[in-house]
């Protein structure tokens, strides 16, 4: 990432920027999107390149805690990403627009930007009763989802409610609230789970999709750079969990020496995200680390899958069907019950899930 | 002849709200609707959980004062389980919730409320050494060069040369209704955005604490914080020594900024906007239920806001307020989305709460409200039958009235700089402005929280979860209880009933259904729609930006409206409604 051809140093100079900063400000940002080394070369170009790209945000069943979530982002930041990358032309929280005003802004960008523009959703849709649910300008979210999304490049479903249905679609369900990817099925989508998302991430993730298109997904539609790996895996106190050593209540020796928290009902094992790599908040500190164990926000159906104080014997299975086979090497032989040895052991052999409601049911 | 004037979304707010108001010939607004548009289920959710995890339910209420209903649902577990906490653990929350306060505060007016006074596109018309000469005439604060606000015209002028207004589009810019001189719009512009770099290290504390901002974690019986006194990089957790010394930094940092920016820009901006003073005040009666204990929330009398009721502006009288006292908190229905087995104009005291969901508004798409019959998912709370605002000015009254010395000198202070009276308070500008007395008054109570933590540690106590009630085993099959506290919007209260070490009912009245609940079986309209209907007269029907001013001036948070009955009858009912 050393060179720079006259052409973007032109484009530099013309912008007022040192290449100096230039350049730190790509490794910082390379790492934010969590880009391959040669992509990361190539990115000071794209970014030169990149003219701002309509957006388009609409806000459902949420609370916005996302939108709350993406102004903490403290690498590409949110003012950044709006005076260099995007033209953010609608977005409740912060646009100067209200009423009629906002939703002329909104059709203005969507008829200028036909096919180019990219749609955020954050929350979920209420589809029971015709959608009475949830209405914005008297219209149902559904209604205006599936008009927006018509003419856009692509979709991010920014947060667990968006992306898997969230708080709203847990048990039992009161609205009939669905994630986006479950109305629109012929547009590309990208979910960036968690409750709310890591705040650096939603923006890395958007810088990649503006730079590079979208980038590798799983089978869940999340970025494989930022959840390819669960917080139990990247975690500060794993060692401790290795050696079997567990804080057993909140305020105990183990707690204040920073001990697995796995005990207490911690679902890093199954939570696929960041926060133990990434961090919160200037790389502060994470769930863990303060003392309270991750509650799994970023995985589907999260709010259903037990207590959060209920300590996972086995990976609990719910936003992907991990055999046990796959994950054996997670929580075999450390504080497991004998009861629990039992059903792994089946599992194993079976190659089936595990989840805390199987092992309720063996325990009764 | 009147016109009905739509306005929704109601942007830069929390959550989806929608306005409707009727004005005359004259364009004088005669009446004024407010509806919340959107529910999510979230006590039907709650109910049969473990009222230990119910914090992580209820905090998703709202993601903007994200700590609020986490604290309020704890306490409602810890008061029906008589759950005595630490005293560090109580520090660490009244550390949090001011924290909160500084936060969502100062980006109410900068991002949600400033672009009501601040029009954005006159700032670069600003010479930026007048600029200077203006920001350094009003504070000591350092980025206040000719340079400085030169560099930040630049960059507006490069944006909105580019043709993409992005979040600025279609704003009313140029309407008579912004009085500003450019200057003062380019010195509001560059605090906008040196705001929204501010508030990330703001959140700090909350992260430290709690692990992450937003939605910060909560525990029943203390705080999810062990204090590490060993050193031991790899064995250790977020509150160390080192933890302790940013939350110290981040507080002084933080402080610097209301005191040098938000504080003497607030009364800057109001100085051009003076009969903001003279219209939109609410129903003139104001409620706290109090917060900011000493070391027990059952220690009402310790607490730092008091707990109260003001009637009809009468400062000389502060009644009591009994949250457990079924006459006095009750709930009406008569215009909101549901019925009630007694009929539609019964009143019910959240423990007694009974909750059927009947939507009977305009099928959508529709253009207009019902407004004859129901036409919000908000119900309407009432004190002793009377509505009440809740809120900063609510706050500001009650410390004012109390003789709260620091309180009574910031705001004489504030008030002779604005040459207005005290009554000036009743108003719209008087509740913006007691949202930026409030930030102030509270954060210096902050460094004085940390030391007492700080010096709890050092004496060896470092307590900060009481274990003895963890445990399900050690709980009564029945119990009620109630969790209280003040948030940024208002008074907040959760009330739970717990049977079988389960959930069996859970109710939350919250500040902003205080505020923008619809009438009442009496006719009586909530502070939201008697605010609108007090002296406000539209200078643009088509560009109404005076409803957004006094609408803004309460920092709506509309995240949750919702009571869905169950099949099981009324006891099994739980009802969660606005954030």
């Amino acid at each position: 990432m050393q060179k720079l051809n006259a052409t973007l140093m032109d484009e530099l100079n013309r912008r007022g920027i040192s290449r100096r900063s230039f350049l730190q400000y790509c490794v910082v940002l390379a790492s934010t999107m969590g880009l391959s080394p040669v992509m990361a070369n190539q990115l000071p170009e794209k970014l030169l390149n990149t003219k701002r790209q309509s957006v388009i945000w609409l806000s459902f069943q949420e609370c916005t805690g996302c939108a709350e979530a993406i102004t903490r982002a403290d690498k590409l930041t949110l003012e950044n990403l709006i005076f260099n990358f995007i033209s953010l032309d609608y977005q409740h929280t912060l646009m100067a627009a209200s009423g009629s005003a906002a939703e002329e802004a909104k059709h203005n960008a969507i008829e200028k930007n036909k096919g180019k523009y990219i749609l955020i959703v954050d929350g979920s849709i209420p589809i029971k009763d015709g959608g009475v649910y949830s209405t914005v300008a008297g219209e149902t979210n559904l209604d205006i989802l599936k008009r927006d999304a018509k003419d856009a490049m692509a979709i991010v479903s920014l947060g667990s409610c968006a992306a898997f249905g969230g708080l709203p679609q847990a048990q039992p369900n009161p609205t009939g609230a669905v994630s986006v990817d479950e109305i629109i099925k012929d547009k590309p989508i990208i979910n960036i789970p968690g409750c709310p998302p890591i705040p650096n991430i939603i923006t890395g993730v958007l810088a990649h999709v503006l730079t590079f298109g979208i980038p590798t997904l799983d089978q869940y539609k999340r970025p494989v750079a930022f959840y390819g790996s669960s917080v139990h895996d990247n975690c500060y106190r794993r060692p401790f969990y290795d050696k079997g050593m567990f804080a057993t209540n909140f305020d105990d020796e183990a707690a204040r020496s920073g001990w697995c928290l796995y005990k207490l009902g911690c679902k890093g094992p199954m939570t696929h995200n960041a926060c133990a790599v990434e961090k919160w908040n200037g790389g502060v500190s994470f769930p863990i680390q303060s003392g309270h164990g991750c509650i799994g926000c970023s995985e589907k159906d999260f709010w259903d899958s037990g207590g959060f104080y209920e300590s996972m014997a086995s990976p609990v299975v719910s936003a992907e069907t991990i055999s046990m086979a796959a994950v054996a090497g997670v929580g075999v032989g450390v504080a497991a019950t004998a009861l629990n040895k039992i059903k792994k052991a089946k599992s194993l052999k079976n190659s089936e899930p595990v989840t805390i409601k199987d092992l309720k049911q063996e325990e009764a | 002849m009147s016109q009905r004037i739509v306005v929704d979304p109601i942007t830069r707010i929390e959550g989806h709200l929608r306005v409707e108001v009727e004005i005359d010939g004259s364009q004088n607004i005669k009446s004024a609707y407010s509806a919340g548009t959107m529910v999510r289920g979230i006590e039907t959710i709650l109910k049969g959980r473990d009222p230990r995890d119910a914090w992580a339910y209820a905090q998703r209420i709202c993601g903007v004062c994200t700590l609020v209903h986490g604290i309020a649902s704890v306490r409602s577990v810890e008061d029906a389980l008589k759950y005595p906490i630490p005293v560090n653990a109580n520090l660490i929350r009244n550390l949090m919730i001011a924290a909160q306060y500084v936060h969502d505060h100062v980006m109410h007016f900068y991002h949600l409320h400033a672009l009501d006074w601040v029009d954005v596109v006159s700032a670069l018309s600003a010479d930026p050494t007048e600029t200077s000469r203006l920001a350094t005439s009003i504070s000591k604060w350092q980025k206040s060069s000719p340079g400085y606000f030169s560099d930040v015209q630049k960059k507006l002028k490069k944006f909105v040369e580019s043709g993409q207004l992005g979040i600025f589009s279609n704003g009313y810019w140029g309407h008579k209704e912004y009085r500003l001189p450019a200057e003062a719009n380019l010195m509001a512009t560059a605090h906008y955005l040196e705001a929204l770099d501010w508030q990330k290290e703001v959140v700090q504390i909350h992260t430290i604490f709690g692990g992450k901002n937003p939605h910060p974690n909560f525990v029943v019986g203390g705080a999810p914080s062990p204090i590490s006194i060993n050193s031991n990089q790899s064995s250790t957790t977020a509150l160390n020594i080192n933890g302790l010394q940013m939350i110290a930094n981040v507080i002084e940092r933080m402080m610097e900024f209301v005191n040098e920016v938000y504080v003497p820009d607030t009364i800057t901006i109001a100085k051009f906007y003076k009969d903001w003073f003279k219209r939109g005040e609410g129903v003139k009666n104001f409620m706290s239920f109090g917060d900011f204990p000493d070391k027990d929330i059952n220690d009402i009398g310790s607490f730092f806001i008091p707990r109260g009721v003001i009637l009809d502006r009468d400062l000389s009288k502060i009644h009591p307020v009994d949250l457990n006292d079924p006459e006095q908190i009750k709930e009406f229905i008569s215009h909101s989305y549901y019925d009630y087995k007694g009929g539609k104009d019964t009143g019910l005291h959240p423990y007694d709460g009974e909750t059927n969901l009947n939507y009977s508004g305009p099928k959508p798409p529709y253009q207009q409200l019902d407004i004859d019959k129901s036409y919000s998912w908000m119900k309407s709370p009432r004190w002793r039958g009377k509505p009440m605002e809740v809120g900063p000015l609510a706050r500001i009254l009650m410390l004012y009235a109390k003789g709260h010395k620091p309180t009574i000198d910031l705001a004489n202070y504030a008030l002779k700089e604005l040459d207005v009276p005290i009554t000036a308070m009743f108003s719209t500008l008087g509740r913006t402005a007691a949202r930026t007395l409030e930030t102030k008054i509270i954060g210096d109570k902050m460094q004085g929280w940390l030391s007492s933590l700080i010096s709890n540690i050092q004496k060896g106590d470092l307590s900060v979860h009481n274990n003895e009630l963890w445990s399900p085993s050690s709980w009564p099959d029945e119990c009620q209880g109630v969790g209280f506290m003040e948030a940024p919007r208002g008074a907040l209260a959760h009330w739970i009933v717990i049977k079988n070490k389960k959930i069996a009912n859970y109710q939350a009245v919250v500040p902003s259904t205080w505020n923008a609940g619809p009438i009442d079986k009496d006719g009586n309209r909530g502070p939201y729609e008697a605010a609108l209907m007090d002296n406000h007269q539209l200078l643009d029907a088509k560009q109404p930006i005076e409803i957004l001013r006094t609408i803004h001036s309460f920092d709506p948070c509309i995240a949750c409206a919702v009571h869905i009955s169950g099949d099981e009858g009324i006891n099994e009912m739980i009802q969660i409604k606005i954030g």
